[in-house]
Formats: structure tokens, sequence, C-alpha cells
């Protein structure tokens, strides 16, 4: 039977699994839409499609499945590419589809046209400008199995809307084959051995543990690892979740912002195991002094990470989880380590803290919000102070509740994130923990969440300024203050204006009773929390700096 | 002395008289913006890239000035993007400044890094990644030339971190030299005598204006053309306020959305005279039956766009004003009355109208009451839709440049910010913003500039509670089958200009506007009107797809 | 119709993605694209062979002028013009086949670069139809790799197509 474009993508997205996509119609997507009209796949309409990515990026994050947005041509697809770039950077699998002027248009500058395949090549794992309805079928299951196998990622297909009106035989397109793809999930005996064999003879061992674990699905296999070797695991802010927060060997996050003993645990390995990592800038500090006494595993799936960044002594390609499988079944539990025992004494040495008064601290919020939910909620972030304090004052137990971006650093995605992660997670509590500028980047998006009954707390960390950037202009250009002040709106107001319910917390006292309220409401709340306006994170390494060497 | 690039950039900057930076600061350009912090360029803090990109844009429009944006790296630079396509599209002078990774990390996936002058080769006219930081002087240079000269267009400069930091010896050079870039502005006078020979035995001349009169400022010279020739003007949308709106030779805007009296003069004139325009598939229609018995004159800067879509018997690559001064010197009075008697029939035959007093407030009333308070004399800033329409359609633009709107790329959420941009550039002026309650969403976190920067902008949104030209498009190509264009929640726009601290109305009611329209325009300060339309009001005539332009039908 | 377009361009990091970014994204279809510096460093040299009409041409030549690295563009298909491609084939050859391959090599004036036991690596300079004749006439023998340079080319006699005047 002859099927429009539309009709097969919509058939091949339900034949993909999809039950949600999130999206904003337009000219060049018109058909798209139609068929959508009859489809049984609930569609999300926010109010800028830069909010449709980045929910599509929390959904697919919270449920492991990949991430499906829909936008028309021009500025809807132009506006889909930060939301890109963020998953691209955190290897999030999505799939972006994009209406696009009828082929015969192309390349004439016409209406609302834009090269949106050109635009993402650095951007995207791959992506497709459709030219022949009869290869659509195809193209979508490639762009699945490309989104989500491997380095997930996102993949974005262009449909010119005479492509997505044409009619053609719908066929299954079978098994995909991807000569220049392959992916290598086990990985080399030798290589396997290798490691075991520096594992053995390690006696200071530390496992970094990256977003490639929560990727794989490999959190059980990375406790048992861990509790086998005794080694004590330092997480990215990728990774958090991916270990159990509160678990004796854990040692929090590394890094910039890591805790000290994480830090100091690395710079004294004897061993460092990254697993599912990629060494990045925001970990390593000075390359030179990162673990300089270690010999380096790492495991991941992407063989161009490895050695890209630090020289790796014993590089594995392969799945992390059937990596971390075969290593345990090939190691003998340790019984007893100094090693563990000096991360201790480090530990009690060097805690996270920070220095109450009468102000409201953000800390504290991070805490009362640990509190209020029993840790059982899944956090979304912004990017700025709040959310390397959501990093250090909120115990992340299981993987996929922590939800950030981690390596684009995208002010304005924790909030439609948090909408994905609600959908994804019905029932759940989903907490946004944002700051002043960061929530106003994607506001709007207020509206989607109440027209569709999401109940997502939104935990503003308000101080009137972009808080990260003020504190590098504190600590390293003199106070100079330049354009960092914000002049605010009234949330609860902006609450109020979106039938959300706003609340405004000015003291201390009111912190607990204003989150447990919040978390009664079975609505969107924004919670104004007034801070400290000049507090910061600590500790910190400062750029250029050993990792050893924090502030605070 | 030296001093950092960093320093530098922030002298070349005040070298070349640029006023007003609209930016948002982050890690990689820190440095950029403690150099600003002493500088007395005005810097205006948005709240989202995309809103410095596009306030840049309007404040470019507004003021014939190149604008000039900021932004850091990685999200910082991907949220200009679609700022950026909206400029290229529509021929806006733009210089961007982005900040980028240390080059040492340069590639290697660093935290906040995007290779944005990859991303953006196919939506600027050029771009940097600046890598010595000795060369910054002199791209920065290069990067103003490019902007605003020629076809204008943006221009992207990409700062590492080190390479901000690096301390040079500063020299601004005053001259540029670009083997590969040497825009035409004198045409050709074969070409134009050509032209004019054309023009003197025409029987039916119709004038096609775009907005490269704008940019070239020739409205003065296509006024004495149109009334030397006694031709009919026709503009594209970018064209609107070119060319007095009330002036009896004017027709209205041609294409898509087009009067009709412009379609048909169009399609039955003898000789089309195309002013710094680009036959956009918007304005054409089927290309086949499109000015079908015309000889075409195309006059343009850009030698890419003459040939482009349609067929040209007289190319004439150069700038616009300076091309039309040539011609006119050769040029006489002409008044052949038949063909314009022809014009006012059909402007008679068919006006522009639509059916009031239907119990529902109708957005073109409410247009028309704008124009009729301020006498087509405010500067008009549009957002994306049905409203975008209405407004090319019901106001009578008086002023070149009055009229400020995404063309080409067509972006919803342009209008705020771009508002926000052409007021600061005219402090002094009635700056309205038509729009609609689905675009003055994608951008709505700007009303926190505005009130930062105490802005005392009109903001006039036809609310009609739902995504209006994609629900006229799914009446028309699908059959009524409404697909995700209907808010099922909408905000209270009047309590979310309390949050901003911005008075507000509510208007739903013909004799509501008449009262409190006036009173809202004329109120000192910032004022939201939100005014309840009717939701099934269409943007008619409408040429559908595939069909000529002479076409067009009501639905 | 296919034309051959030497493009003088700064030799600029990106400009080779400036180029093709072009011809992708307006959908002119390039047959080859061979770059390479020229007696000026600061200059590369791309020659392009084009498909298409009149009308494409005019737009391939008008918009490839708006990038500003492009300095200068000659479509020399109408000249008188010499033109190279290089070609490396490697061709199925047993020891009883070599003296066929290598008496064809002879005739287009190939060059032996390697040998393999069941294998010839042959090399062959020439335009167009000498290298097209050439591949035709090893097809037989089973080519087991093939790969060109795409085409360069230079203007007969005293023309130019570089940044200096023509003429003596």
């Amino acid at each position: 039977m002859k099927k429009t474009g539309a009709q097969i993508l919509v058939e091949s997205l339900l034949a993909e699994g999809v039950d949600t996509i999130f999206g904003y119609p337009g000219g060049q997507a018109l058909p798209i839409y139609d068929a959508l009209y009859d489809a049984d796949i609930r569609h999300i309409l926010t109010r800028h499609e830069q909010g449709a990515a980045h929910a599509a990026d929390g959904y697919a994050r919270a449920s492991g499945k990949p991430g499906v947005c829909l936008a028309t041509s021009g500025p809807g697809a132009t506006n889909l590419v930060t939301g890109i770039a963020n998953a691209y950077m955190d290897s999030i699998p999505l799939v972006a589809i994009t209406g696009q002027v009828p082929t015969s248009m192309l390349g004439r500058d016409s209406f609302q046209e834009a090269d949106i395949t050109g635009i993402t090549l650095p951007i995207t794992k791959h992506n497709y400008l459709v030219k022949d309805v009869n290869d659509l079928a195809k193209i979508v299951r490639e762009a699945f199995y490309i989104a989500t196998t491997g380095r997930p990622g996102p993949v974005l297909i262009d449909m010119p809307r005479d492509v997505s009106a044409g009619e053609t035989d719908y066929t299954d397109p079978g098994p995909v084959h991807l000569p220049g793809y392959d992916i290598k999930k086990d990985p080399d005996p030798e290589q396997v051995a290798r490691a075991v064999r520096a594992i053995e003879e390690a006696e200071r061992p530390v496992i970094y543990a990256g977003g490639g674990v929560i990727n794989a699905n490999a959190h059980v296999e990375l406790l048992k690892f861990a509790e086998m070797l005794l080694a004590p695991v330092a997480t990215t802010l990728m990774g958090l979740g991916g270990f159990p927060g509160n678990h004796p060997l854990s040692v929090g996050m590394l890094g910039m912002h890591g805790s000290k003993y994480a830090n100091y645990a690395v710079s004294e390995c004897d061993l460092l195991i990254g697993v599912g990592v990629r060494f990045d800038d925001r970990v390593t500090s000075k390359l030179e002094a990162f673990a300089p006494n270690a010999t380096v595993v790492h495991i991941d799936i992407d063989p161009a990470e490895i050695g890209k960044n630090v020289g790796v002594d014993i590089p594995v390609v392969g799945d992390v989880r059937a990596t971390l499988r075969e290593l345990a079944g090939r190691l003998q539990p340790r019984l007893a380590s100094r090693w563990r025992d000096k991360i201790q004494t480090w530990k009690k040495e060097y805690p996270i803290e920070f220095e109450e008064n009468g102000r409201i601290k953000p800390q504290e919020v991070i805490r009362e919000i640990y509190n209020a939910t029993g840790g059982n909620a899944r956090i979304t972030t912004e990017v700025g102070q709040h959310q390397m304090w959501a990093a250090h004052y909120y115990t992340y137990t299981r993987p996929r509740t922590f939800i950030s971006s981690g390596g684009l650093g995208t002010m304005g995605f924790g909030f439609p994130a948090a909408i994905g992660v609600q959908l994804a997670c019905p029932g759940e509590t989903v907490i946004d923990i944002a700051g002043d500028g960061s929530i106003q980047m994607n506001i709007q998006e207020l509206a989607t969440a109440v027209s569709h009954k999401l109940p997502v707390k939104i935990a503003i960390l308000n101080n009137g300024f972009l808080g990260m950037v003020r504190q590098w202009q504190e600590l390293f250009y003199n106070r100079r203050y330049s354009y960092t002040e914000l002049d605010n709106p009234d949330f609860v107001k902006i609450a109020e204006a979106y039938g959300a319910v706003g609340i405004r917390v000015d003291k201390k006292s009111e912190v607990r009773p204003a989150l447990d309220e919040a978390l009664r409401v079975d609505k969107p709340v924004v919670l104004d929390f007034q801070i400290e306006r000049e507090e910061n994170v600590l500790p910190m390494v400062p750029p250029g700096e050993a990792i050893n060497n924090m502030l605070g | 002395m030296e001093i950092t690039a960093a320093q530098a950039l922030v002298k070349c900057l005040e070298k070349e008289q640029v006023e007003v930076i609209f930016g948002y600061p982050g890690g990689a350009i820190l440095d950029v913006y403690d150099a600003l912090y002493h500088s007395p360029i005005r810097h205006v803090l948005v709240r989202h890239e995309q809103g410095a990109v596009h306030a840049a844009d309007g404040y470019a429009r507004a003021t014939g000035k190149v604008g000039v944006c900021m932004a850091t790296s990685g999200p910082g630079a991907t949220n200009l993007v679609t700022g950026i396509a909206n400029a290229y599209m529509d021929s806006i002078p733009l210089v961007v400044f982005t900040g980028q990774v240390p080059t040492s990390q340069v590639g290697t996936d660093a935290f906040q890094e995007v290779d944005i002058t990859g991303i953006t080769i196919p939506v600027t006219k050029h771009n940097y990644l600046v890598k010595d930081a000795v060369q910054l002087p002199r791209i920065i240079k290069n990067a103003f030339h490019i902007a605003a000269t020629g076809r204008p267009g943006p221009v992207l400069i990409d700062l590492p971190r080190d390479v901000a930091q690096t301390r040079i010896k500063f020299d601004y050079p005053d001259s540029v030299n670009l083997r590969g870039y040497k825009p035409t502005y004198r045409g050709h006078p074969n070409k134009i005598a050509e032209a004019a020979r054309l023009i003197g035995s025409a029987a039916r001349p119709v004038i096609y204006a775009g907005g490269g009169i704008l940019n070239s400022k020739a409205s003065r010279e296509l006024l004495t053309l149109a009334e030397t020739i006694n031709a009919p003007v026709t503009n594209t949308f970018m064209g609107l306020s070119s060319f007095p709106g009330d002036h009896p030779l004017f027709l209205g805007m041609l294409g898509l959305h087009g009067t009709r009296a412009a379609n048909l003069a169009v399609t039955n004139c003898d000789l089309l005279i195309a002013l710094g325009a680009r036959f956009d598939d918007r304005v054409t229609g089927k290309l086949a039956e499109f000015a079908p018995n015309a000889t075409v004159v195309h006059v343009d800067i850009d030698p890419a766009e003459i040939g482009k879509n349609v067929q040209v018997h007289v190319p004439i690559v150069g700038d616009v004003k300076q091309v039309l001064r040539e011609l006119l010197s050769r040029l006489e009075k002409k008044q052949d009355t038949s063909w314009l008697e022809q014009i006012e029939a059909w402007k008679k035959q068919y006006p522009l109208v639509y059916r009031r007093g239907e119990g529902e407030l109708k957005p073109q009333y409410v247009i028309e009451k704008l124009n009729e308070i301020n006498g087509g004399n405010a500067v008009v800033v549009t957002d994306v839709g049905q409203h975008q329409m209405w407004v090319a359609q019901y106001y009578r633009f008086k002023r070149p440049g009055s009229l400020i709107s995404s063309g080409g790329l067509g972006t919803m959420g342009f209008g705020l910010p771009a508002a926000v941009g052409a007021q600061i550039g005219l402090p002094g002026e009635l700056v309205i913003l038509v729009t609609g309650d689905g675009s003055i969403q994608m951008t709505m976190q700007e009303l926190g500039t505005a009130m930062e920067q105490e802005l005392p902008l009109k903001i006039i949104i036809l609310n009609n509670h739902v995504l209006g030209m994609v629900r006229q498009l799914q009446q028309v190509y699908c059959d009524s089958r409404y697909m995700a264009v209907e808010f099922k929640f909408h905000p209270d726009f009047e309590t979310l200009a309390r949050a901003y601290g911005i008075k507000s109305y509510t208007l739903r009611t013909e004799k509501e506007v008449d009262q409190l329209l006036p009173e809202a325009l004329g109120s000192p300060g910032p004022v939201l009107v939100n005014c309840l339309v009717c939701a099934a009001e269409n943007v008619n005539p409408i040429v559908i797809a595939g069909k000529a332009i002479s076409e067009a039908v009501d639905c | 119709m296919r034309h051959t377009l030497a493009v003088l361009v700064e030799n600029n990091p990106g400009v080779l993605a400036r180029v093709a970014g072009l011809f992708s994204r307006r959908g002119f279809n390039i047959d080859s694209l061979a770059v390479g510096r020229t007696e000026s460093p600061d200059v590369s040299r791309m020659t392009i062979v084009v498909e298409g009409d009149e009308r494409v041409l005019e737009q391939v030549n008008k918009q490839l002028h708006k990038l500003v690295d492009v300095i200068k563009i000659n479509d020399i298909t109408a000249d008188e013009y010499v033109d190279r491609e290089l070609v490396l084939i490697k061709v199925n050859a047993d020891p009883a086949q070599r003296g066929e391959v290598m008496q064809i090599a002879d005739v287009f004036r190939a060059r032996i670069v390697d040998l393999g036991r069941k294998t010839v690596t042959l090399e062959c300079t020439g335009n167009d139809g000498k290298i097209n004749a050439f591949e035709e006439s090893l097809r037989p023998y089973g080519i087991k790799e093939l790969v060109r340079t795409g085409k360069i080319a230079m203007l007969r006699g005293t023309k130019y197509t570089g940044l200096q005047e023509n003429g003596d």
C-alpha cells in the first residue's frame, strides 16, 4: 500500500518503540504533523524548539531510550542547535527530525530554509538529508541504530516537504548495514589480561567513573568491581549516580570542583582505572600533574577517546558493562586495604562543607532538598554554581537520578530536561535545581509543564548574579563584576502567570516548610530561594593548577 | 604599550564607533568582559544569547549601523545560531564575537567547546577563528568592512581564551585589503542605458522593490523613479517602508499574502523593474507564471542573486542607490494614464478587507488602529506569523526602515529582542512590537532586559490562543486537522507583565481598543497590551502552494 | 555539461570546508576536486570539475565568488588547456598474465610501481579520456583497487589562471 513519507516516518518511529515526541510545528513540517494526528504517539508541544531538544534529551537520560524531537525548517531547525550540541557532548541518544523546504527549492535561500545538515555536521554523530522518499524507512532505522549504539549521540534527519508528502510503498528496511560504522563491544582479551595484572599489582588503585557507566547500564557491575578491588570510586559530574554516593568507597566527584579527597586519591594513586570517561579538562586541569604516578587503564566504547587527552598505559576498548564483568570474573577480591583506610582519613579530614550564618546558604537548600525527598528525587540542574552545589550536597545513589549538562554546560537545560524526565518517570519527584540566570533562559516552558500537568519543581537559588561567572571575576579579575549582576523579575508572579505555584523564601527557617509544601502540591512549583549573594563554590582548582592544589 | 588582545578588541570597537554591545558573559569570554568594564561602550545584558543577537539585529535595522553582539563559547555560541541565520537571510550587518576554549584545547571536546566557525559557515557572510593575537585588529577591521559593505551580512569572530589573554602592540589598520572581496557599486553604464531605453518604451511597467532599497538607503531615489516614470510600486515584505504606504502609486505588498492589485499588476506588466529584491519563493509563487510577459530589469548588489531564480533580461550589478541615480539622469518624465487607470481599477476592485463586528475583536482592526493613532510614524517591530502579515497589509509605513521583521528565516521570537535593540538604537522614538501569543513566548525572558534597561516599549500581543499561521495552513492543506497548534494552556499576560514591572492592558472589543490603545501607546513607560482576538481569522488573500500569484484566493 | 574551474583561494584553514559546504548546500554536483598549493605560499588552487548547464555554472561561479577566501575563478573549459590526472590501479596479474598487463601499461605509458605475488600496481597520468581508457583495458584482469587524484589543469601558452596579468 502506498504511504506518504510522513506516514512512513511515523510508522518507523512506532517500529522503533517511540511513544513520545517533543516538538513545535511549522510550515515545512506540516505533512509530518498531519501524519502524527492519527498516530498513537504522544506529542509534547513546547514553547521554543530549544525546549523540545532539551526535553527529549532529559527524557533519554531518565529512561535510557532515545529521545525524539521534531521541528520545522529554518528557525525551527536552528533553534535545536544548542540542544543537539548538548546531547552530542554528553553522548545522549537523540533523534532530531526537521522539516525542510521542498527539494526543488533547496539551495536557493528559500523562505525558512537553513542548511541544517551543514550546520549540525560538527555536533551530530551523523545526519541525513532525505532526498528520496524510498530511502526514508532505511534512514530512520539507521538513525536510531546509530543514535543508540556504541557511544550514543544525536542523529538528525532533515525531511524536505516533498519527501514528507511524497508517496511510496512502505516495506520494512530490514537490518542495518553500515560498513563505515563498526561497534566493538567485547574487549580485547589481551588488554583485559594486562588490566587484570595491573590491578593485581596495584597498591593504590582508584576508579574514575563517568557517564559511560550510566550509558552502558553498568552501575551494578561497577559496584561489584569496586568492592572486589576495595578501590575508591571518584565520579565525574556525568557519572554521578553511576556509583552510590553513600557507599563507603565513594569519594564523590573529582576535578575542578571535586572533593579534596577525590583529588588527593587520584593524585596519589598508582593505578587509575578510567571507566567510561574522557579525561575532560574540567577533570584533569593541569594535565602533567594529573595522576602523575599512576598506571592508567582506560575502558571506553569509543576508541577515539583513548589517548586523546592523556597517555594511556592499558587501553581497553569495549562496552563498559561487558568489560567490567570480564574483569571482575578474573579478579580475586581483596580483603583489606591500607589505601582504603587512608582515603577514609582524608574523607574525615577534608569534608565538603560550608559556613552557616543567619542567611539562606545555597548548600543548605540542596541539603534540605535531599532531606525532604529522602534522596529519592530525580534531580536536573541548569549550569553554574547551583549545579556544583547540587553535585556536592545531594547524594545520588541510583543512575539516571542526576541529569545535568556536563560537556556543553548549557544554561537553560535543566527545566525543559525536567519536563522530559517527568514524562519518562511519571509519579516520581522531579526537581530542577536552577539559578536565577539559568532559569530565565527557557522559562517559557512553564506553559508546557502546566498544560501537560507535569508537577516539576523548580528550586531557584536566587543570588541576583550570574554566580559562577561572578565567582571567577571575584577570584581572578579583582572583583570587577562586569555585567554579571541581574535585575530579576518577580518569579512568584511568573509562576502565577503560568498557573503554577510560586513560593518566595527569604528566611532560613522557611526553607524546609517551603520544600515540603512544594512536594505536597501536585502542580509545577517555582521556589525562589533568596540566598547569600556572594557565596562561592568550594573547593576549587584554579585554572591551570594541579587538581590537588585546591582553594577552600 | 602592550595590551591584551581582549583589551585590543574593545579598543577596536571603540575605533569602529560601536556604541552598544548586546551580550551575555561566560568563562571563555571573561577577559573581553573584563576589558569592557572600563570602556565607555554600553553593554546590554540580555537573558538568553538568542536575545543578544536579535537585539543587535534590531539595532542594526533601526540605525543602519553594524550590530554587535557577544557570547561565550559552547552554548553561548550555539544559542546565537538562529539569530545569525536570521541576519544572514535578511542581509543585516552584524559582527558577532564568541569566546572559545584555549587553542591548546580546541578540537578536544573541552568543556563548553563547540566548533562555531564550522557550524556557522552556512549562515555567515564570513567567519574567523583567531589563532594569532597580533592578527585580531586586522580581523576586526575586515569583519566590520565585510559585514557592512556589498550585500551586508553577519560576520563571526571566534576568540580562544589564550589568544584573548596574549599581549600585543595595538595598531588598528585604517584600510582593508581583501583580494577575494571587492563588491561592485557602480552599475554597468551600458546596462543602465539599456534599462533606461526599456523604461522609456514600456507601456505597463511595475517597480518591485525589496529590502535592498533600505540597506542602500535609496528610498528617496525609489520615490523619484516611481514619480518620474509614473510606475506603480510594490514591495516585498522586506522592502516595506521603503516607499510611502499612502502614496497613490503604492500597490502594497506582493506575493503569497500580497494585495491582488500588486499581484495582478506584476502578472500583467510588460516591464518588471526589480530593485534590491531576490525573487523569493514567497514572492513569485509558480515561477513560470510570474510576470510572464515582462522584460525583467534586475538591480542588485549581489551578482549571485541575478538569474538565481528567474531569467533576467537586463542584469545590473551595483548599489541600488548609485544605480538609481545613474538611471534617473537618463530618464524623462513619463505619463501613461491607461496603465495607471487599470491599476487604480484593480485597487478599487480588490481592496484588503476583513469582516468586522462579528462579536469578536479582529486582529486587523487593531493594526488599523495602531496605524491611525500614530499616523504610520512609529517604528514597528513584528514577530512571525499571522500578525506579521496583518501588519504588512494594514499598516501604512511612512518612514524608511520603520518596519523591523524577520523576512527570510521567519524567526518566531525575533520580535521582542529586536524591539529591545531598536529602542536602544532609537531612544526617543515610539517603538511598537506587534507579536503573537506563540512568538512572544519564544523569547519572553527578554522582558527582563527591557525592564533592566528601562525601555518604553509598547508590546501589542494579538492573542488568539493558537499558532495562527500554522493553524491556517492546516486548515488549507490538511483538511482542518489541527495538530499541535492549540495551546492547551495560556499564560496570563497581565500577571506576566507585572512580574516584570510592566504596565498592562487586556483588550477584548473594538470599543476597548478605541478607548485604551491610544492611552497605552501614550504611556511614558513600557506597556504590554494583550488583545484577545478572533482565533479563526485567516490571512487573506493567500496564494496556494504551486499556484500563480494572480490566482490568490480567500480562505 | 562538464566544466573545469581553476579556483584560487586564500591558503587559510577551513577554506576547503567552505567550498565543499557551498557545493553541498546549494546542490551543485562536483565531479572531482583537487587542491594544492601554488607558486605563492599563501594561495592554494582548486581544480573543480562541475556538472551542470550554463545557469548552474553561472550560480556556481557567483556563489563561489561570494566566499571571501576565494580570490579568483576561471572557467577554463572553453580554453586551450593541459589537464592531468593520476591514477593508481592494483590489478590481478599472476605471472602468466603479467606480460599482457605490462604491454597495456606500455601502450598507455603507465609505470609499474609495485609488484605483489598475484597483483601489479600501475601508475598512469593523463587526461580524463586516457585514464578511462586505461582503466577499461585493465578491467578484464580484475581491478582490485583503484584511486584517482582528480583533475588538475593549466592554460596553454602565455595565458595564466594565476594572480598575475595575462600576456608575456
